[in-house]
């Protein structure tokens, strides 16, 4: 039985799925471990949580581990991201001692597991050091970076680049992330899952259910970010801009929808933040939702009309796939992943400033048709680039590609 | 692909791998373009198709978009994007003639040497991993019936990836062809008379169904 890639042949059309299952075949069996921090938050996990059982169901022996550690080590992870993502972050030696310690006591833990398996994908930096606690290992182990670390503060990359060295491949969610390391860089970016809550098609009434929970006018403009209270996401700029275009458009509302990752922080001093900066304006509704308030944010993305990402850096940006693949124009950061999905003038605009985002604001409220559009444009171009399906197909020509070797036909036919 | 009566449809998948090469003006561009491998090359031509990527593009190869948004170089846009790798070059002759055009332009503006890029261009090369998909066709008269459910990966492999494959750079459905001797010789004209540069690989399959099923059934579809 293959009940969730059947599910999927519903939305991709059989041939997708024919597709995968033919590819996978010579993988059949093939023990595959994925291990990251967090089953709950944030996009990895997301991710993790379809792609792992579609793995299984495609008949590769896939199981997903976490690795877990106290304060520090979440604080120390955290500071790794952020470094990667450009900022300037000592990371005190404690800190550091605390992630070396959670990695080895995880690999205490999962050693056989991890020694054993065929290939192994090491997600983030949280887990990246369990490799080297591992010397007897048989299998191919994958180092995947979910980060924008096209501009990385060079005095973590080069603490994290000694972890990652020994790995047999390393995965960037775009060319622009891949650093110098002596191993192949695969280039793939991620996914969203249409059937998961967060995506699946929600009836009016659920949509219409948001506004009243939030206390949104249904006949009024909405504008929505849904993203982490996180500096590089720009929750301060949206407000901005809202304000900006506000002068044009007096009714506008604007919905700052930020989750919580059990690994992030930081998120309550940038959540405090953002409050002071919005004051006491009515129309600025500023949600904290629950890790798992994934319908919720279907309704808000599916209630707004226009879909605001304004990241100043990113790794990918799947709220904007999310956002397009519900048919909504997106204004999203001239950064990162965004820059693959957004394609100005035909499923959103680009922009760099708030001044930037308030004028394509003011723009697309004026370009009523040009919004139902872009909303089709984006619709299509993730059902054909940016769905579970193709993400799983590149895992599945990875392992083939490692397993294989480095020729430019692999035939296995 | 054997020259044999019986035509067996494979399938592919592409995976994208860095270089780890970058360029940031023309200069650099042209001193990577000298050693690069050519299967970066031919990526930057064709991988488009099967990598995500907005239909609508401008340029049809990573090299003139990139000349002409972050280079802004619209002249040397122009000539890059005329190069049509599926007349029948290598990807050795496809890099001289890109080094030519760049020369060309260096020539002309000493300046646009150094010139920094709005974006960085990074080389990229891929794999291709080729699968057998169990169906076979034992006559012409089956491509009719066979191209509109062959999927776009599959087609990619056939039509495109065979002239790279082949000693003659045609694709594996004229090579079947010309198997049966002469009778299909008008087929195989009209066949190398799709030009897949400019189309999605869902518009090549279109092409090519409708070719085969005018020429085989007579009709539409």
């Amino acid at each position: 039985m293959s009940k969730l890639l059947d599910s999927f042949a519903a939305i991709t059309g059989p041939d997708v799925i024919n597709h995968l299952r033919q590819l996978a075949e010579s993988l059949h069996g093939a023990k595959v471990i994925h291990v990251n921090s967090t089953r709950v938050g944030g996009g990895v996990a997301e991710i993790l949580e379809k792609l792992v059982p579609l793995f299984n169901e495609l008949g590769l022996d896939t199981s997903w581990e976490i690795i877990s550690g106290g304060a520090d080590f979440y604080q120390c992870t955290k500071s790794m991201h952020n470094a990667l993502q450009g900022n300037h972050v000592h990371i005190a030696s404690p800190l550091l001692a605390a992630y070396e310690q959670a990695n080895k006591a995880c690999a205490e833990t999962l050693r056989t597991k991890l020694t054993e398996a065929e290939f192994v994908l090491i997600h983030d930096p949280q887990p990246a050091g369990l490799l080297e606690h591992c010397p007897d290992r048989h299998g191919k182990w994958i180092w995947r970076c979910h980060i924008d670390a096209s501009h990385p503060y060079r005095p973590v990359w080069k603490y994290l680049r000694g972890k990652v060295i020994n790995y047999d491949a390393s995965i960037f969610s775009l060319p622009a992330f891949a650093q110098q390391l002596p191993h192949p860089q695969y280039i793939i970016p991620p996914s969203i899952d249409p059937l998961s809550d967060k995506n699946i098609e929600l009836s009016q009434e659920e949509v219409n259910r948001v506004f009243v929970k939030f206390d949104l006018d249904p006949a009024r403009p909405l504008l929505v970010q849904v993203s982490r209270y996180d500096r590089f996401k720009d929750p301060v700029g949206v407000i901005q801009a809202y304000r900006m275009a506000k002068q044009f458009i007096p009714d506008l509302q604007l919905v700052l929808a930020g989750g919580e990752a059990s690994d992030d922080p930081e998120g309550e001093a940038v959540l405090t933040e953002v409050r002071e900066v919005a004051g006491n304006d009515q129309d600025i509704h500023i949600l904290l939702l629950a890790p798992d308030a994934h319908r919720t944010i279907n309704a808000l993305q599916r209630a707004a009309d226009i879909v605001l990402q304004k990241s100043t850096r990113e790794g990918f940006g799947l709220t904007v796939t999310e956002a397009m693949w519900k048919s909504k124009p997106v204004i999203g950061g001239d950064t990162g992943g965004i820059r693959l999905q957004v394609i100005n003038y035909h499923t959103g605009f680009l922009v760099n400033t708030p001044e930037g985002a308030a004028l394509r604001i003011r723009h697309l409220f004026h370009n009523k048709q040009r919004m139902q559009e872009m909303g089709r444009k984006g619709k299509e171009y993730v059902r054909e680039n940016f769905l579970l399906t193709r993400h799983l197909r590149e895992y599945l020509t990875l392992l083939l590609s490692l397993r294989h070797g480095n020729e430019y036909r692999i035939d296995l036919s | 692909m054997k020259n044999t009566h019986i035509f067996a449809i494979k399938d592919c998948a592409l995976i994208t791998i860095a270089t780890g090469r970058k360029a940031m003006n023309l200069a650099e561009l042209r001193e990577n373009l000298k050693d690069v491998g050519s299967d970066s090359i031919y990526h930057h031509f064709w991988g488009g198709l099967l990598a995500p990527r907005f239909d609508e593009r401008e340029f049809h190869n990573d090299f003139a978009g990139w000349a002409r948004h972050s280079l802004r170089e619209p002249e040397l846009a122009e000539r890059l994007a005329a190069i049509n790798p599926a007349q029948g070059q290598d990807m050795e002759t496809i890099r001289q003639e890109i080094l030519d055009f760049i020369d060309d332009r260096m020539d002309q503006n000493e300046i646009s040497h150094w010139m920094p890029a709005a974006r960085q261009f990074e080389f990229l090369r891929s794999q291709l991993v080729v699968f057998d998909t169990r169906r076979r066709m034992e006559k012409p008269g089956d491509l009719a019936e066979q191209i509109p459910k062959m999927s776009t990966s599959s087609i990619f492999y056939h039509f495109i990836d065979a002239r790279r494959r082949m000693k003659d750079p045609i694709d594996d459905f004229r090579f079947w062809l010309t198997g049966f001797g002469v009778e299909y010789d008008d087929l195989c004209a009209q066949l190398a008379a799709i030009d897949p540069f400019f189309s999605s690989l869902s518009q090549i399959r279109q092409e090519l169904a409708e070719l085969f099923i005018a020429y085989f059934e007579g009709g539409t579809i």
